[in-house]
C-alpha cells in the first residue's frame, strides 16, 4: 500500500444482506471497544492501570468484522493490542477490566494484564507481547484441529510489524504446506511502533507477500466493518471446507499513540486527523444514519447501555481482590 | 517384571519409547527436521515413517521457530506432540517459542491452559562437529520456570522418560547426549515409563559425591572405578532431572560423604554445576570437609580437531583429580 491518504469509500454493504439488527450489533460492538479503551486510558492516567497499554482505537472494525464469521468452537490468537479482539470474542467486560487492574477476578487471574488476556472457554489463546510469536501457535492449533478431524478454524491476528519477523514466514509456509485451517489477519496500521511500513519492508504490499506462500490473500479496507465481515465470512467458509489457509490484509490506522509512553514524533497530527475523519465508527454511523437505520434515540440508547456496562465493569474491578501472594507460584511447573 | 532382558542401544531405546507412545495414544505424533523419510539425523526415528505415516511422523521445513511453535500450539489444541530438534544449538532458533510461549502460558493464563509438549534434542560434544553442533546448553533451559528439563543417560531412562514426559501437563525438554546413542546394554524386556523427576544414585560410596548427568555419567562412573582402585569410595549421582533439581538426594549424599564434585559438560560460568554448588553451600555447608569442586567444559567454542575437542570437555583424569583434591590428595 503506497497511498498516503485514507480511503473514503462508503461501507461495502452490498456484499452482505445487512439487517438493521445486525448493523446495530456491529455498531454496538465497535462502540463498546472504543468506550472500554477510552476508560482504560483515563484509568491509566489515574494509575489504576499500569504497565503497557496499547489501544486499538481506529482499528475496531477488524476485530468486530472478523469475529462475526467465527463459530464459538473456533480459536483466536491475538496480539498485545487485543482489548478489541477480546471484547468482540465475547470475553466479559467486567473480567477484562479486572484483568486491566491486575485483580484475581480478571480473565488471567490478573497475571497477564492488558497484553495477555486468555479465556479457555472461548478458545481465546491470548495476546503475545513478542511480535509475531503467536503466529506459530495458531498454526499448531490448526494442526491439532486437523489431526483430530475437527472442522474448527483458527483466526490469527497480528500487525504489519510482525511481517518482518521470521516467525511470520515460517508459519505461513507451514500452514500452506500442510493446508491448515488458519485465517491470517494482518492489521496493517502502517506503523510498527514508530517505524513506517515503507521504512521497514522492501515489499510493502503485504497481501502480495502472503500470496507468495501459495495461499489466497487479499487486501481490504480495514476501516469498513462490513467489508471485513464479508471477507471474513467468505474466507472462513473456504477454510472450513478444507480450502487451506487464507490471508486478509486489513488496511487501517491507529488513532492513538502506540502505547501510553509514545510522544508520536514519527507522524504528523494532520495525518492522524485525516484518518480520523474516515474512522470505522464515524463512517459506519454516517452510513447507518443515511440509510435510516440509526436515529438519535437509538444512538443515545446504545451509548447509555454501554456506559452502564462500563460503569459496572469498573465497579467490579474496583471491588475485586488481589491474588494472594501465597499463590505466586501456583500453576508453574519446574 | 518378567526378568527377561534384551540387548538394545540407547538409540533403539528412544525409538522404542516413541513407538510405544504412538501406539498408546492417538494424540501423540513426532515432528521435526528429517524425522520421517530420512529417519532422523541421529537415526532415532528410522522406520517410523513407514509404520505410522507422514501425518504422525511429520517432516518439517528448516523452521525451528515455526515448527516448535506449532508443536506448542498443537499441545494447546489437545495433541501430545514430540518435537525433535536436531541439536541444542539449533534450538536457539526456537528459544523464543520455548521460553516466551511454552514456559509462560500456563501461569500467565491463570492456569487455564497447559502445554503438554515434549521437545527432544541432541546435545554435547564428541563427534567432531565443531562449534555450532556440539554445545551443552541444558542449563539455559533449566533456568526457566515453567519448563521441566530431564537428561536421560541410561537405557532405562532413554526408554522410560518419554511416556512420563508426554503425560505431564507441562512442557518437558529431554536432552539426549550424542555420545550415548550408540551405547548398548541390557534392558528389561518389559521396560516402561520411569519418573522424569528425581536424581538416582548410580554407584554408592562414602568418600566423595560425584554429581553429574547426561553424557558425563559414564565418564564419571569410570572415574569412580579408578578411584576405587585407589581406595576412594566415590558415590555417583545422576541428576536425571535438571529442573527441578532433587535437592534431597544431593544433600543426603553430601551429608554422608562430606565432599562433592560436580561434573557438567556445560561451560563453568553460570553452569548447572554452579547452581548445584550454590545449593550445597546453602543447604549443606556445615557438612562439607572441602570446597565443592567442579569439572566443566573449557570456556571456548568447541573446536573441531579431536585432540582439542577432547581437551575442551570433561574427561576421566580431570574427574579423578578433582575428586582426589577434595580429599587433599
Amino acid at each position: 500500500m503506497t497511498d498516503a491518504h485514507p480511503p473514503d469509500n462508503t461501507p461495502q454493504a452490498h456484499k452482505l444482506h445487512l439487517s438493521r439488527t445486525h448493523a446495530l450489533h456491529l455498531l454496538r460492538e465497535m462502540l463498546r471497544i472504543r468506550a472500554f479503551e477510552e476508560r482504560c486510558a483515563e484509568l491509566y492516567t489515574a494509575e489504576k492501570i499500569r504497565g503497557f497499554l496499547h489501544l486499538y482505537s481506529g482499528e475496531e472494525a477488524i476485530a468486530v468484522g472478523i469475529m462475526q464469521g467465527l463459530a464459538p468452537t473456533d480459536a483466536v490468537v491475538a496480539t498485545y493490542r487485543e482489548h478489541g479482539h477480546a471484547l468482540a470474542r465475547g470475553l466479559p467486560m467486567d473480567r477484562l477490566m479486572a484483568e486491566m487492574y491486575g485483580k484475581e477476578t480478571g480473565v488471567s487471574r490478573g497475571r497477564g494484564g492488558s497484553m495477555h488476556l486468555f479465556d479457555a472457554e472461548r478458545r481465546f489463546y491470548g495476546g503475545s507481547a513478542i511480535v509475531g510469536a503467536g503466529i506459530p501457535l495458531a498454526v499448531g492449533l490448526a494442526l491439532a484441529d486437523r489431526m483430530q478431524a475437527r472442522t474448527q478454524v483458527t483466526a490469527c491476528f497480528f500487525g504489519e510489524g510482525a511481517v518482518a519477523e521470521g516467525a511470520f514466514h515460517e508459519s505461513l509456509n507451514l500452514a500452506a504446506l500442510w493446508q491448515l485451517p488458519v485465517l491470517f489477519v494482518c492489521e496493517n496500521n502502517r506503523y510498527a511502533m514508530g517505524t513506517a511500513l515503507e521504512r521497514s519492508e522492501s515489499e510493502t504490499d503485504i497481501a502480495r507477500k502472503a500470496a507468495g506462500y501459495q495461499m489466497p490473500a487479499v487486501a481490504l479496507d480495514g476501516m469498513d466493518v462490513i467489508a471485513v465481515e464479508a471477507a471474513a465470512r467468505e474466507a472462513i467458509a473456504e477454510i472450513r471446507n478444507g480450502g487451506g489457509p487464507r490471508f486478509l490484509e486489513c488496511r487501517t490506522y491507529r488513532f492513538r499513540a502506540h502505547s501510553m509512553f509514545d510522544p508520536q514524533l514519527y507522524r504528523d497530527k494532520a495525518e492522524v486527523a485525516q484518518w480520523k475523519q474516515q474512522g470505522p465508527i464515524v463512517r459506519f454511523r454516517r452510513w447507518l444514519e443515511a440509510a435510516g437505520m440509526l436515529d438519535a434515540d437509538t444512538a443515545g440508547q446504545l451509548d447509555a447501555e454501554i456506559a452502564q456496562a462500563l460503569a459496572a465493569a469498573v465497579d467490579f474491578a474496583e471491588g475485586s481482590d488481589w491474588e494472594p501472594v501465597a499463590d505466586l507460584t501456583r500453576d508453574v511447573a519446574g | 517384571m518378567s526378568g527377561e532382558t534384551i540387548q538394545i542401544t540407547y538409540r533403539e531405546a528412544v525409538r522404542a519409547a516413541i513407538r510405544e507412545a504412538l501406539d498408546r495414544d492417538p494424540r501423540v505424533f513426532l515432528m521435526g527436521e528429517d524425522v520421517g523419510r530420512y529417519g532422523g539425523c541421529y537415526a532415532v526415528s528410522q522406520g517410523l515413517y513407514d509404520d505410522y505415516g507422514p501425518a504422525r511422523i511429520r517432516d518439517t521445513p528448516l523452521s525451528e521457530c515455526g515448527f516448535t511453535g506449532a508443536g506448542i500450539g498443537a499441545a494447546l489444541g489437545g495433541m501430545w506432540p514430540i518435537v525433535e530438534i536436531m541439536t541444542v544449538n539449533f534450538s536457539l532458533l526456537a528459544l523464543d517459542q520455548i521460553v516466551n510461549n511454552a514456559a509462560t502460558i500456563r501461569h500467565m493464563s491463570g492456569g487455564q491452559f497447559h502445554v503438554p509438549v515434549v521437545i527432544r534434542m541432541a546435545t554435547g560434544a564428541g563427534k567432531q562437529l565443531a562449534a555450532q553442533h556440539s554445545h551443552s546448553l541444558e542449563t539455559w533451559y533449566a533456568h526457566v520456570p515453567g519448563l521441566k528439563v530431564a537428561a536421560p543417560a541410561t537405557l532405562e531412562d532413554a526408554r522410560g522418560m518419554l511416556w512420563t514426559a508426554l503425560t505431564d501437563p507441562d512442557p518437558v525438554i529431554l536432552f539426549e547426549h550424542v555420545m550415548l546413542y550408540n551405547r548398548a546394554g541390557t534392558l528389561a524386556a518389559d521396560a516402561s515409563a520411569v519418573p522424569i523427576t528425581g536424581a538416582a544414585v548410580r554407584r554408592a560410596g562414602t568418600d566423595v559425591s560425584l554429581i553429574t548427568y547426561g553424557g558425563c555419567l559414564f565418564k564419571t562412573l569410570e572415574a569412580a572405578a579408578q578411584l576405587a582402585a585407589a581406595d576412594i569410595a566415590a558415590e555417583v549421582i545422576d541428576l536425571r532431572s535438571l529442573r527441578p533439581l532433587d535437592d534431597a538426594t544431593l544433600m543426603a549424599s553430601v551429608a554422608k560423604t562430606h565432599r562433592a564434585v560436580i561434573i557438567d559438560e556445560g561451560w563453568r560460568s553460570g553452569s548447572l554445576a554452579a547452581e548445584v554448588s550454590a545449593r550445597i553451600m546453602e543447604q549443606a555447608f556445615w557438612e562439607l570437609d572441602a570446597p565443592v569442586g567442579r569439572v566443566c567444559s573449557a570456556e571456548v567454542p568447541i573446536p573441531y580437531p579431536k585432540h582439542l575437542e577432547d581437551a575442551a570437555v570433561p574427561q576421566v583424569p580431570a574427574i579423578v583429580a578433582a575428586a582426589k583434591a577434595t580429599l587433599g590428595q
